[in-house]
Protein backbone atom coordinates (compact mmCIF):
# COMPACT_ATOMS: atom_id res chain seq x y z
CA UNK A 1 0.00 0.00 0.00
CA UNK A 2 1.52 3.28 -1.00
CA UNK A 3 1.27 6.73 0.59
CA UNK A 4 -2.01 8.43 -0.50
CA UNK A 5 -1.08 11.90 -1.95
CA UNK A 6 -2.35 14.21 1.01
CA UNK A 7 -1.62 12.08 3.98
CA UNK A 8 0.03 13.65 6.51
CA UNK A 9 2.53 12.81 8.12
CA UNK A 10 2.80 9.92 10.97
CA UNK A 11 4.69 8.91 13.86
CA UNK A 12 4.90 5.05 14.09
CA UNK A 13 3.71 3.69 17.20
CA UNK A 14 6.17 0.22 17.21
CA UNK A 15 2.96 -1.67 18.30
CA UNK A 16 2.80 -5.08 16.04
CA UNK A 17 -0.32 -4.38 13.91
CA UNK A 18 -1.42 -0.84 14.89
CA UNK A 19 1.13 0.89 12.29
CA UNK A 20 -0.56 -0.90 9.60
CA UNK A 21 -4.15 -0.38 10.56
CA UNK A 22 -3.12 3.36 10.85
CA UNK A 23 -0.89 3.09 7.50
CA UNK A 24 2.19 4.20 9.23
CA UNK A 25 1.14 5.73 12.98
CA UNK A 26 -0.29 8.37 14.66
CA UNK A 27 -0.29 11.90 12.96
CA UNK A 28 2.46 13.46 13.91
CA UNK A 29 3.04 15.83 16.14
CA UNK A 30 -0.49 16.34 16.70
CA UNK A 31 -2.46 14.83 19.95
CA UNK A 32 -4.71 11.40 19.49
CA UNK A 33 -7.07 10.66 22.18
CA UNK A 34 -7.29 6.55 23.10
CA UNK A 35 -9.74 6.03 24.81
CA UNK A 36 -11.65 3.07 26.51
CA UNK A 37 -13.42 1.42 30.02
CA UNK A 38 -10.88 0.07 32.98
CA UNK A 39 -8.51 -2.55 32.08
CA UNK A 40 -9.24 -1.85 28.15
CA UNK A 41 -5.34 -1.39 27.84
CA UNK A 42 -5.47 2.07 27.86
CA UNK A 43 -2.44 3.17 29.29
CA UNK A 44 -0.48 0.09 28.38
CA UNK A 45 -1.03 1.39 24.67
CA UNK A 46 0.13 4.87 25.73
CA UNK A 47 3.26 3.58 27.34
CA UNK A 48 4.27 1.22 24.64
CA UNK A 49 4.29 4.20 22.71
CA UNK A 50 6.24 6.25 24.52
CA UNK A 51 9.17 3.42 25.45
CA UNK A 52 9.16 2.88 21.81
CA UNK A 53 9.66 5.95 21.36
CA UNK A 54 12.77 5.78 22.68
CA UNK A 55 14.10 2.32 22.08
CA UNK A 56 13.16 1.77 18.65
CA UNK A 57 12.99 5.22 17.24
CA UNK A 58 15.32 7.81 18.95
CA UNK A 59 12.52 10.06 20.09
CA UNK A 60 12.72 10.85 24.09
CA UNK A 61 8.85 11.07 25.91
CA UNK A 62 7.54 12.67 28.37
CA UNK A 63 5.28 10.81 30.47
CA UNK A 64 2.46 12.92 32.61
CA UNK A 65 -0.04 10.46 34.93
CA UNK A 66 -2.35 11.44 37.22
CA UNK A 67 -3.60 8.39 38.54
CA UNK A 68 -0.21 6.67 39.40
CA UNK A 69 2.86 7.77 40.21
CA UNK A 70 6.16 6.90 39.07
CA UNK A 71 7.16 3.89 41.23
CA UNK A 72 3.58 2.23 40.61
CA UNK A 73 3.64 2.99 36.71
CA UNK A 74 7.35 1.43 36.67
CA UNK A 75 5.95 -1.66 38.20
CA UNK A 76 3.32 -2.22 35.95
CA UNK A 77 5.23 -1.97 32.99
CA UNK A 78 8.56 -4.10 34.13
CA UNK A 79 7.15 -7.29 33.40
CA UNK A 80 7.04 -6.06 29.96
CA UNK A 81 10.56 -5.42 29.45
CA UNK A 82 10.27 -1.77 30.28
CA UNK A 83 12.85 -0.34 32.67
CA UNK A 84 11.40 2.93 33.22
CA UNK A 85 14.53 3.82 35.70
CA UNK A 86 16.86 3.58 32.97
CA UNK A 87 15.38 5.41 30.82
CA UNK A 88 14.79 8.23 33.25
CA UNK A 89 18.57 7.91 34.16
CA UNK A 90 19.57 8.24 30.66
CA UNK A 91 17.60 11.64 30.55
CA UNK A 92 15.25 9.51 27.56
CA UNK A 93 12.41 9.63 29.66
CA UNK A 94 10.51 12.20 31.83
CA UNK A 95 7.97 11.22 34.24
CA UNK A 96 5.42 14.05 35.98
CA UNK A 97 2.97 12.60 38.44
CA UNK A 98 0.40 14.98 38.98
CA UNK A 99 -2.04 14.77 41.61
CA UNK A 100 -4.97 17.21 42.55
CA UNK A 101 -6.55 16.47 45.97
CA UNK A 102 -10.44 18.69 45.71
CA UNK A 103 -10.13 18.21 49.68
CA UNK A 104 -6.69 20.16 49.71
CA UNK A 105 -8.22 22.49 47.43
CA UNK A 106 -10.15 25.76 48.05
CA UNK A 107 -11.30 27.73 45.02
CA UNK A 108 -11.71 31.37 44.32
CA UNK A 109 -11.76 33.52 41.96
CA UNK A 110 -10.13 32.97 38.40
CA UNK A 111 -7.05 31.06 37.89
CA UNK A 112 -5.59 29.13 34.88
CA UNK A 113 -3.78 25.80 34.44
CA UNK A 114 -0.36 27.58 33.58
CA UNK A 115 1.29 25.63 36.50
CA UNK A 116 0.31 22.48 34.29
CA UNK A 117 1.81 23.87 31.41
CA UNK A 118 4.60 25.20 33.09
CA UNK A 119 5.60 21.48 33.77
CA UNK A 120 5.01 19.98 30.79
CA UNK A 121 6.99 22.64 29.15
CA UNK A 122 9.31 22.00 31.69
CA UNK A 123 9.54 17.96 31.55
CA UNK A 124 9.53 18.46 27.58
CA UNK A 125 12.70 20.85 27.83
CA UNK A 126 15.15 18.89 29.90
CA UNK A 127 14.94 15.75 27.78
CA UNK A 128 13.90 17.06 24.10
CA UNK A 129 11.03 14.87 24.35
CA UNK A 130 9.16 14.16 20.82
CA UNK A 131 6.26 12.36 22.09
CA UNK A 132 4.18 12.69 24.92
CA UNK A 133 1.79 10.90 27.21
CA UNK A 134 -0.92 12.62 29.39
CA UNK A 135 -2.51 9.77 31.27
CA UNK A 136 -5.76 10.28 32.48
CA UNK A 137 -6.05 13.84 31.63
CA UNK A 138 -9.33 13.79 32.66
CA UNK A 139 -9.01 12.89 36.45
CA UNK A 140 -8.55 16.86 36.50
CA UNK A 141 -12.35 16.77 36.53
CA UNK A 142 -12.57 15.09 40.04
CA UNK A 143 -9.87 17.38 41.51
CA UNK A 144 -11.25 20.50 40.18
CA UNK A 145 -14.22 22.42 40.41
CA UNK A 146 -14.40 25.06 38.30
CA UNK A 147 -15.58 22.72 34.33
CA UNK A 148 -15.50 25.96 32.41
CA UNK A 149 -12.44 26.95 33.23
CA UNK A 150 -10.55 23.26 32.99
CA UNK A 151 -12.74 23.22 29.18
CA UNK A 152 -10.92 25.70 28.05
CA UNK A 153 -7.50 24.90 29.57
CA UNK A 154 -7.43 21.92 27.74
CA UNK A 155 -8.86 23.47 24.67
CA UNK A 156 -5.68 25.43 25.04
CA UNK A 157 -3.39 22.50 26.34
CA UNK A 158 -4.12 20.58 23.33
CA UNK A 159 -3.40 23.44 21.21
CA UNK A 160 -0.67 24.31 22.64
CA UNK A 161 1.14 20.51 22.65
CA UNK A 162 0.21 20.68 18.66
CA UNK A 163 2.19 23.93 18.57
CA UNK A 164 5.09 22.31 20.70
CA UNK A 165 5.06 19.82 17.66
CA UNK A 166 4.95 16.63 20.00
CA UNK A 167 3.02 13.92 18.85
CA UNK A 168 1.07 13.15 22.11
CA UNK A 169 -1.54 10.42 23.31
CA UNK A 170 -3.95 11.47 25.82
CA UNK A 171 -6.29 8.55 27.06
CA UNK A 172 -9.73 8.95 28.25
CA UNK A 173 -12.28 6.70 30.27
CA UNK A 174 -15.07 5.80 28.25
CA UNK A 175 -18.48 7.73 29.25
CA UNK A 176 -21.91 7.13 29.23
CA UNK A 177 -22.64 7.68 25.36
CA UNK A 178 -19.54 9.25 25.00
CA UNK A 179 -16.76 8.53 23.89
CA UNK A 180 -14.58 9.74 27.42
CA UNK A 181 -16.43 10.87 30.23
CA UNK A 182 -16.16 14.52 29.79
CA UNK A 183 -16.18 14.69 26.29
CA UNK A 184 -12.82 15.21 25.05
CA UNK A 185 -13.36 13.98 21.80
CA UNK A 186 -14.67 17.12 21.22
CA UNK A 187 -11.22 18.74 21.78
CA UNK A 188 -8.78 16.02 20.24
CA UNK A 189 -10.20 15.72 17.15
CA UNK A 190 -7.32 14.43 14.87
CA UNK A 191 -7.09 10.89 15.72
CA UNK A 192 -9.54 9.05 18.50
CA UNK A 193 -8.78 5.31 18.88
CA UNK A 194 -11.37 3.07 21.06
CA UNK A 195 -10.13 0.31 23.18
CA UNK A 196 -12.70 -2.61 24.40
CA UNK A 197 -12.70 -5.14 26.45
CA UNK A 198 -15.96 -7.75 26.08
CA UNK A 199 -16.68 -11.04 27.81
CA UNK A 200 -18.83 -13.82 25.85
CA UNK A 201 -19.20 -16.87 27.11
CA UNK A 202 -16.74 -16.06 30.00
CA UNK A 203 -13.80 -15.52 26.46
CA UNK A 204 -12.38 -12.33 27.03
CA UNK A 205 -12.39 -10.69 23.70
CA UNK A 206 -10.01 -7.04 22.99
CA UNK A 207 -10.84 -4.93 20.28
CA UNK A 208 -9.46 -1.48 19.00
CA UNK A 209 -11.18 0.49 16.72
CA UNK A 210 -9.78 3.41 14.93
CA UNK A 211 -12.71 5.73 15.42
CA UNK A 212 -11.60 8.78 13.30
CA UNK A 213 -8.48 9.83 11.59
CA UNK A 214 -8.59 13.27 10.39
CA UNK A 215 -6.98 13.48 7.19
CA UNK A 216 -6.03 9.96 6.86
CA UNK A 217 -7.31 6.74 5.39
CA UNK A 218 -7.40 3.88 7.68
CA UNK A 219 -9.29 0.47 8.74
CA UNK A 220 -13.02 1.46 10.74
CA UNK A 221 -13.23 -2.51 11.18
CA UNK A 222 -12.49 -3.48 15.00
CA UNK A 223 -9.51 -5.39 15.14
CA UNK A 224 -8.61 -7.93 18.10
CA UNK A 225 -5.59 -7.59 19.99
CA UNK A 226 -3.57 -9.07 22.82
CA UNK A 227 -1.83 -7.90 25.83
CA UNK A 228 0.76 -10.59 26.40
CA UNK A 229 4.35 -10.56 27.81
CA UNK A 230 5.42 -8.64 24.90
CA UNK A 231 3.14 -6.15 25.20
CA UNK A 232 0.41 -5.00 22.63
CA UNK A 233 -0.43 -6.18 19.57
CA UNK A 234 -3.11 -5.53 17.25
CA UNK A 235 -4.37 -7.90 15.09
CA UNK A 236 -4.39 -6.09 11.37
CA UNK A 237 -6.14 -7.74 8.16
CA UNK A 238 -3.46 -7.93 6.44
CA UNK A 239 -4.74 -6.12 3.61
CA UNK A 240 -7.33 -3.80 3.33
CA UNK A 241 -7.81 -4.30 -0.02
CA UNK A 242 -7.71 -7.68 -2.03
CA UNK A 243 -4.29 -7.49 -3.38
CA UNK A 244 -2.93 -11.01 -2.98
CA UNK A 245 -0.43 -11.42 -5.24
CA UNK A 246 -1.06 -15.14 -7.78
CA UNK A 247 1.87 -16.87 -8.09
CA UNK A 248 2.23 -19.62 -10.66
CA UNK A 249 4.20 -21.74 -8.91
CA UNK A 250 2.73 -25.09 -8.03
CA UNK A 251 2.98 -27.22 -5.07
CA UNK A 252 2.51 -31.10 -4.81
CA UNK A 253 -0.15 -32.43 -2.40
CA UNK A 254 2.59 -35.33 -1.82
CA UNK A 255 0.38 -37.93 -3.82
CA UNK A 256 0.48 -38.35 -6.80
CA UNK A 257 -2.55 -39.23 -8.07
CA UNK A 258 -4.16 -36.11 -6.37
CA UNK A 259 -1.52 -34.04 -7.91
CA UNK A 260 -2.66 -35.34 -11.51
CA UNK A 261 -6.44 -34.13 -10.24
CA UNK A 262 -5.58 -30.81 -9.77
CA UNK A 263 -4.53 -30.56 -13.50
CA UNK A 264 -0.97 -32.84 -12.83
CA UNK A 265 1.08 -30.56 -10.49
CA UNK A 266 -0.73 -29.63 -7.39
CA UNK A 267 -1.51 -26.38 -5.83
CA UNK A 268 -1.05 -23.19 -6.17
CA UNK A 269 1.87 -21.72 -3.83
CA UNK A 270 0.10 -19.51 -1.71
CA UNK A 271 -3.01 -20.76 -2.30
CA UNK A 272 -5.47 -21.71 0.85
CA UNK A 273 -6.77 -25.38 0.59
CA UNK A 274 -9.71 -26.44 2.15
CA UNK A 275 -9.91 -30.19 3.38
CA UNK A 276 -13.33 -31.18 5.38
CA UNK A 277 -15.07 -34.45 5.77
CA UNK A 278 -16.88 -36.29 8.36
CA UNK A 279 -14.93 -38.31 10.93
CA UNK A 280 -11.96 -40.73 9.93
CA UNK A 281 -12.02 -39.69 6.41
CA UNK A 282 -8.45 -39.01 6.46
CA UNK A 283 -8.08 -35.10 6.54
CA UNK A 284 -5.15 -35.30 8.83
CA UNK A 285 -3.52 -37.90 6.52
CA UNK A 286 -4.23 -35.82 3.53
CA UNK A 287 -2.62 -32.79 5.36
CA UNK A 288 0.61 -34.79 6.58
CA UNK A 289 1.32 -36.02 3.11
CA UNK A 290 1.21 -31.90 2.38
CA UNK A 291 3.44 -31.34 4.98
CA UNK A 292 5.98 -34.34 4.11
CA UNK A 293 6.16 -33.16 0.63
CA UNK A 294 7.02 -29.55 1.69
CA UNK A 295 9.45 -30.67 4.15
CA UNK A 296 11.03 -32.97 1.30
CA UNK A 297 11.56 -29.92 -0.77
CA UNK A 298 12.85 -27.89 2.67
CA UNK A 299 10.23 -25.75 2.97
CA UNK A 300 9.64 -24.37 6.21
CA UNK A 301 6.54 -26.54 7.79
CA UNK A 302 4.26 -24.69 10.37
CA UNK A 303 1.12 -27.17 11.60
CA UNK A 304 -1.47 -26.03 14.52
CA UNK A 305 -2.93 -28.71 16.39
CA UNK A 306 -6.23 -28.35 17.73
CA UNK A 307 -6.90 -31.90 18.28
CA UNK A 308 -3.97 -34.37 18.60
CA UNK A 309 -1.05 -33.49 20.52
CA UNK A 310 1.97 -33.72 18.07
CA UNK A 311 3.66 -36.99 19.64
CA UNK A 312 -0.12 -38.55 18.67
CA UNK A 313 0.27 -37.37 15.31
CA UNK A 314 3.49 -38.29 14.50
CA UNK A 315 2.86 -41.92 16.01
CA UNK A 316 -0.64 -42.15 14.41
CA UNK A 317 1.04 -40.76 10.80
CA UNK A 318 3.85 -43.76 11.00
CA UNK A 319 1.00 -46.51 10.60
CA UNK A 320 0.51 -44.72 7.30
CA UNK A 321 4.47 -44.87 6.32
CA UNK A 322 4.99 -41.08 7.19
CA UNK A 323 7.72 -40.03 9.40
CA UNK A 324 7.80 -37.18 10.41
CA UNK A 325 9.77 -36.67 13.79
CA UNK A 326 13.46 -36.20 11.35
CA UNK A 327 12.02 -33.01 10.05
CA UNK A 328 10.52 -31.99 13.40
CA UNK A 329 14.21 -32.29 15.08
CA UNK A 330 16.00 -30.67 11.81
CA UNK A 331 13.99 -27.70 12.21
CA UNK A 332 11.69 -27.61 9.08
CA UNK A 333 8.84 -28.61 11.01
CA UNK A 334 6.99 -27.12 13.98
CA UNK A 335 3.88 -28.17 15.42
CA UNK A 336 1.85 -25.69 18.28
CA UNK A 337 -0.87 -27.42 20.01
CA UNK A 338 -3.31 -25.96 21.70
CA UNK A 339 -6.87 -26.85 23.27
CA UNK A 340 -9.43 -24.60 21.60
CA UNK A 341 -11.14 -23.60 24.96
CA UNK A 342 -7.91 -22.49 26.25
CA UNK A 343 -7.47 -18.58 25.20
CA UNK A 344 -10.50 -16.36 23.83
CA UNK A 345 -10.53 -15.95 19.73
CA UNK A 346 -8.60 -13.08 19.57
CA UNK A 347 -5.79 -14.54 21.51
CA UNK A 348 -5.99 -17.77 19.35
CA UNK A 349 -5.37 -15.73 16.06
CA UNK A 350 -2.87 -13.20 17.63
CA UNK A 351 -0.59 -16.00 19.04
CA UNK A 352 -1.15 -17.81 15.48
CA UNK A 353 -0.24 -14.86 13.57
CA UNK A 354 2.65 -14.43 15.99
CA UNK A 355 4.09 -17.59 15.18
CA UNK A 356 3.62 -17.18 11.86
CA UNK A 357 6.06 -14.23 12.00
CA UNK A 358 8.28 -15.90 14.06
CA UNK A 359 8.60 -19.10 12.38
CA UNK A 360 8.09 -17.85 8.75
CA UNK A 361 6.68 -20.73 6.78
CA UNK A 362 6.20 -21.44 3.80
CA UNK A 363 3.86 -24.03 4.62
CA UNK A 364 0.96 -23.75 7.35
CA UNK A 365 -1.78 -26.45 8.32
CA UNK A 366 -4.98 -25.84 10.78
CA UNK A 367 -6.12 -29.28 11.89
CA UNK A 368 -9.01 -28.91 12.20
CA UNK A 369 -10.23 -25.48 12.15
CA UNK A 370 -13.61 -26.40 13.17
CA UNK A 371 -13.16 -27.19 16.44
CA UNK A 372 -12.60 -22.84 16.78
CA UNK A 373 -15.86 -22.98 16.57
CA UNK A 374 -16.41 -23.73 20.20
CA UNK A 375 -14.30 -20.82 21.52
CA UNK A 376 -16.84 -17.53 20.24
CA UNK A 377 -19.40 -16.80 17.97
CA UNK A 378 -20.28 -17.88 14.59
CA UNK A 379 -19.12 -14.28 13.34
CA UNK A 380 -16.50 -14.09 15.34
CA UNK A 381 -14.80 -17.14 14.01
CA UNK A 382 -16.05 -16.55 10.53
CA UNK A 383 -14.12 -12.95 10.82
CA UNK A 384 -11.41 -14.27 12.47
CA UNK A 385 -10.39 -16.91 9.87
CA UNK A 386 -11.16 -14.41 7.04
CA UNK A 387 -8.18 -12.14 9.19
CA UNK A 388 -6.00 -15.54 9.37
CA UNK A 389 -6.56 -16.54 5.65
CA UNK A 390 -6.27 -13.34 4.51
CA UNK A 391 -2.70 -12.81 6.12
CA UNK A 392 -1.56 -16.45 5.39
CA UNK A 393 -2.26 -15.06 1.58
CA UNK A 394 -0.57 -11.63 2.01
CA UNK A 395 3.10 -13.75 3.21
CA UNK A 396 2.06 -16.08 0.07
CA UNK A 397 2.55 -19.04 2.75
CA UNK A 398 0.36 -22.45 1.41
CA UNK A 399 -2.10 -23.49 3.68
CA UNK A 400 -4.85 -26.08 4.61
CA UNK A 401 -7.49 -25.98 6.76
CA UNK A 402 -8.90 -29.24 8.00
CA UNK A 403 -12.72 -29.31 8.31
CA UNK A 404 -14.91 -31.72 10.35
CA UNK A 405 -18.37 -32.42 9.00
CA UNK A 406 -20.58 -33.62 11.63
CA UNK A 407 -22.01 -36.72 9.99
CA UNK A 408 -23.49 -37.27 6.80
CA UNK A 409 -25.70 -33.84 7.41
CA UNK A 410 -25.37 -30.66 5.61
CA UNK A 411 -21.66 -29.33 5.13
CA UNK A 412 -20.75 -27.08 8.14
CA UNK A 413 -22.04 -23.35 8.01
CA UNK A 414 -18.35 -22.43 8.31
CA UNK A 415 -17.36 -24.07 5.78
CA UNK A 416 -19.98 -22.30 3.41
CA UNK A 417 -19.26 -19.04 4.53
CA UNK A 418 -15.24 -19.55 4.20
CA UNK A 419 -15.63 -21.10 1.02
CA UNK A 420 -15.27 -18.51 -1.24
CA UNK A 421 -11.87 -17.43 0.62
CA UNK A 422 -10.29 -20.87 -0.30
CA UNK A 423 -9.11 -21.97 -3.66
CA UNK A 424 -8.99 -25.59 -3.59
CA UNK A 425 -11.83 -27.73 -1.55
CA UNK A 426 -11.46 -31.13 -1.33
CA UNK A 427 -14.16 -33.52 0.12
CA UNK A 428 -13.52 -36.61 1.58
CA UNK A 429 -16.09 -39.25 3.11
CA UNK A 430 -16.49 -43.05 4.35
CA UNK A 431 -19.22 -45.32 2.68
CA UNK A 432 -20.30 -49.00 3.71
CA UNK A 433 -20.30 -50.97 0.72
CA UNK A 434 -20.49 -54.77 1.10
CA UNK A 435 -19.30 -54.90 4.74
CA UNK A 436 -16.43 -52.71 3.66
CA UNK A 437 -15.17 -49.53 4.42
CA UNK A 438 -14.68 -47.59 1.23
CA UNK A 439 -13.03 -44.21 0.97
CA UNK A 440 -13.42 -41.18 -1.60
CA UNK A 441 -12.19 -37.85 -2.51
CA UNK A 442 -13.40 -35.57 -4.71
CA UNK A 443 -12.41 -32.24 -5.56
CA UNK A 444 -15.15 -29.56 -4.78
CA UNK A 445 -13.58 -26.81 -6.80
CA UNK A 446 -9.95 -25.42 -7.55
CA UNK A 447 -9.82 -21.91 -8.96
CA UNK A 448 -7.08 -21.70 -11.91
CA UNK A 449 -7.09 -24.89 -13.13
CA UNK A 450 -8.88 -27.41 -14.92
CA UNK A 451 -9.05 -30.07 -12.05
CA UNK A 452 -10.89 -33.34 -12.08
CA UNK A 453 -14.10 -33.73 -11.58
CA UNK A 454 -13.77 -37.81 -10.71
CA UNK A 455 -14.91 -39.17 -7.53
CA UNK A 456 -11.81 -41.17 -6.78
CA UNK A 457 -11.43 -43.91 -4.47
CA UNK A 458 -8.67 -44.77 -2.23
CA UNK A 459 -6.99 -46.52 0.35
CA UNK A 460 -4.91 -45.59 3.39
CA UNK A 461 -2.49 -48.12 3.27
CA UNK A 462 1.06 -48.42 4.63
CA UNK A 463 2.01 -46.41 2.47
CA UNK A 464 -0.27 -43.81 2.46
CA UNK A 465 -3.31 -42.68 0.54
CA UNK A 466 -3.13 -44.73 -2.21
CA UNK A 467 -5.69 -44.54 -4.99
CA UNK A 468 -7.76 -47.66 -5.54
CA UNK A 469 -7.26 -48.37 -9.70
CA UNK A 470 -10.70 -47.75 -10.95
CA UNK A 471 -10.15 -51.19 -13.03
CA UNK A 472 -10.23 -53.25 -10.76
CA UNK A 473 -13.22 -51.81 -8.27
CA UNK A 474 -16.78 -51.32 -8.86
CA UNK A 475 -16.55 -47.17 -8.81
CA UNK A 476 -19.06 -45.76 -6.17
CA UNK A 477 -22.40 -45.08 -7.18
CA UNK A 478 -23.72 -41.37 -6.51
CA UNK A 479 -26.75 -43.42 -5.03
CA UNK A 480 -24.25 -44.80 -2.31
CA UNK A 481 -22.57 -41.77 -1.23
CA UNK A 482 -24.84 -39.13 -0.33
CA UNK A 483 -22.09 -36.61 1.21
CA UNK A 484 -20.37 -36.71 -2.12
CA UNK A 485 -23.16 -36.55 -4.07
CA UNK A 486 -24.32 -33.84 -2.10
CA UNK A 487 -20.79 -32.12 -2.70
CA UNK A 488 -21.40 -32.39 -6.31
CA UNK A 489 -24.63 -30.79 -5.58
CA UNK A 490 -23.61 -28.15 -4.14
CA UNK A 491 -21.29 -27.43 -6.88
CA UNK A 492 -23.47 -25.54 -8.53
CA UNK A 493 -23.99 -22.84 -6.08
CA UNK A 494 -20.30 -22.33 -4.62
CA UNK B 1 -7.69 28.61 71.84
CA UNK B 2 -8.01 30.90 69.36
CA UNK B 3 -10.99 32.59 68.35
CA UNK B 4 -12.50 33.84 64.61
CA UNK B 5 -13.20 37.55 64.99
CA UNK B 6 -17.12 36.48 65.50
CA UNK B 7 -16.15 34.68 68.19
CA UNK B 8 -15.51 30.73 66.76
CA UNK B 9 -13.35 28.51 67.95
CA UNK B 10 -10.39 27.78 65.71
CA UNK B 11 -8.13 24.80 65.06
CA UNK B 12 -4.98 25.70 67.01
CA UNK B 13 -3.06 26.08 64.15
CA UNK B 14 -4.82 29.47 63.35
CA UNK B 15 -2.70 31.14 66.51
CA UNK B 16 0.53 30.26 64.73
CA UNK B 17 2.97 31.98 62.48
CA UNK B 18 1.78 31.15 58.49
CA UNK B 19 4.63 30.52 56.13
CA UNK B 20 2.93 31.06 52.70
CA UNK B 21 3.72 30.40 49.13
CA UNK B 22 2.29 32.04 46.59
CA UNK B 23 3.14 30.88 42.90
CA UNK B 24 2.36 32.85 39.99
CA UNK B 25 3.86 32.75 36.66
CA UNK B 26 4.97 35.95 35.39
CA UNK B 27 3.38 39.22 36.35
CA UNK B 28 -0.21 38.18 34.92
CA UNK B 29 -3.27 40.63 36.24
CA UNK B 30 -4.74 38.06 38.13
CA UNK B 31 -1.43 36.79 39.77
CA UNK B 32 -1.11 40.62 40.62
CA UNK B 33 -4.61 40.84 41.85
CA UNK B 34 -3.95 37.67 43.88
CA UNK B 35 -0.96 39.46 45.80
CA UNK B 36 -2.78 42.53 46.34
CA UNK B 37 -5.88 40.21 47.79
CA UNK B 38 -3.54 38.06 49.80
CA UNK B 39 -1.97 40.66 51.21
CA UNK B 40 -4.86 42.96 52.64
CA UNK B 41 -6.11 39.53 53.69
CA UNK B 42 -3.46 38.89 56.07
CA UNK B 43 -2.70 42.52 56.92
CA UNK B 44 -5.83 42.46 58.32
CA UNK B 45 -5.93 38.73 59.85
CA UNK B 46 -2.45 37.99 60.66
CA UNK B 47 -0.95 40.82 61.40
CA UNK B 48 2.49 40.44 62.34
CA UNK B 49 2.90 36.58 61.99
CA UNK B 50 2.63 35.50 58.73
CA UNK B 51 5.70 35.24 55.78
CA UNK B 52 4.64 35.15 52.00
CA UNK B 53 7.48 33.93 49.24
CA UNK B 54 6.26 34.61 46.06
CA UNK B 55 7.61 31.91 43.22
CA UNK B 56 7.72 32.67 39.67
CA UNK B 57 7.19 29.59 37.45
CA UNK B 58 8.26 31.54 34.47
CA UNK B 59 11.63 31.44 36.51
CA UNK B 60 11.68 28.67 38.16
CA UNK B 61 10.01 25.61 36.52
CA UNK B 62 10.99 23.09 38.16
CA UNK B 63 9.70 24.43 41.34
CA UNK B 64 5.90 23.25 40.02
CA UNK B 65 5.75 19.92 40.45
CA UNK B 66 7.07 20.35 44.41
CA UNK B 67 3.73 21.78 45.70
CA UNK B 68 1.79 19.51 42.82
CA UNK B 69 0.85 23.42 41.22
CA UNK B 70 -1.90 23.26 38.29
CA UNK B 71 -3.66 26.28 38.63
CA UNK B 72 -2.17 29.84 38.50
CA UNK B 73 -2.41 31.56 40.80
CA UNK B 74 -1.94 29.26 43.80
CA UNK B 75 -1.52 30.05 47.48
CA UNK B 76 0.26 27.38 49.51
CA UNK B 77 -0.02 27.42 53.49
CA UNK B 78 3.25 25.67 54.33
CA UNK B 79 3.17 26.48 58.02
CA UNK B 80 1.14 25.89 60.46
CA UNK B 81 -0.24 22.27 58.91
CA UNK B 82 -1.49 20.81 57.34
CA UNK B 83 -0.55 22.10 53.58
CA UNK B 84 -3.33 23.78 52.58
CA UNK B 85 -4.20 25.05 48.91
CA UNK B 86 -6.33 28.08 47.62
CA UNK B 87 -6.51 28.52 43.73
CA UNK B 88 -7.57 31.22 42.42
CA UNK B 89 -7.14 35.06 42.27
CA UNK B 90 -8.20 35.55 46.11
CA UNK B 91 -11.00 37.58 45.29
CA UNK B 92 -13.31 35.82 47.65
CA UNK B 93 -12.18 36.95 51.29
CA UNK B 94 -14.59 34.80 53.00
CA UNK B 95 -13.59 31.79 51.42
CA UNK B 96 -9.43 32.65 51.54
CA UNK B 97 -10.44 32.73 55.32
CA UNK B 98 -11.63 29.59 55.46
CA UNK B 99 -9.31 27.67 53.63
CA UNK B 100 -6.98 29.35 55.79
CA UNK B 101 -7.95 28.53 58.96
CA UNK B 102 -8.71 31.56 59.93
CA UNK B 103 -12.74 31.16 59.49
CA UNK B 104 -15.00 27.97 60.15
CA UNK B 105 -16.68 27.14 56.67
CA UNK B 106 -20.27 28.01 57.21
Amino acid sequence: MGKHRGELAKTLTGIRGLDQITRGGLPKGRPTLVCGGPGSGKTLLAMTFIVNGIVQFDEPGVLMTFEENVEEIASDVASLGFDLPALIEQQKLAVDYVRVERSEIEETGEYDLEGLFVRLDHAIRSVGARRVVLDTIESLFAGLKNDTILRSELRRLFRWLKDQGVTAVITGERGDGLLTRQGLEEYVSDAVILLDHRTHDQVSTRRLRVVKYRGSYHGTNEYPFLIDADGISVLPVSSLALQHSAPLERVSSGIVWLDEMLSGQGYYRGSTILVSGTAGTGKTSLAVHFLDAACRRGERCLCFLFEESPQQLIRNMRSIGIDLEPWVRGGLLQFQADRPSRYGLETHLVTMYQTVADFKPTVTVIDPVTNLMTVGTYADVQAMLTRMIDHLKTERITAMLTSLTPGLTDLERTETTISSLMDTWIILANEQVDARHRRGLYVLKSRGMAHSNELREFGLTARGLTATDPANEPRLSPDAAPALSEGRDRHAVV
Amino acid sequence: MPLSEDGVALPPAAAQTYQLRLYVAGQTPKSVLAFTNLKQICDKHLEGRYEIEIIDLVEHPQLASGDQILAIPTLVRRLPEPIKKIIGDLSNTERVLVGLDLRVRQ
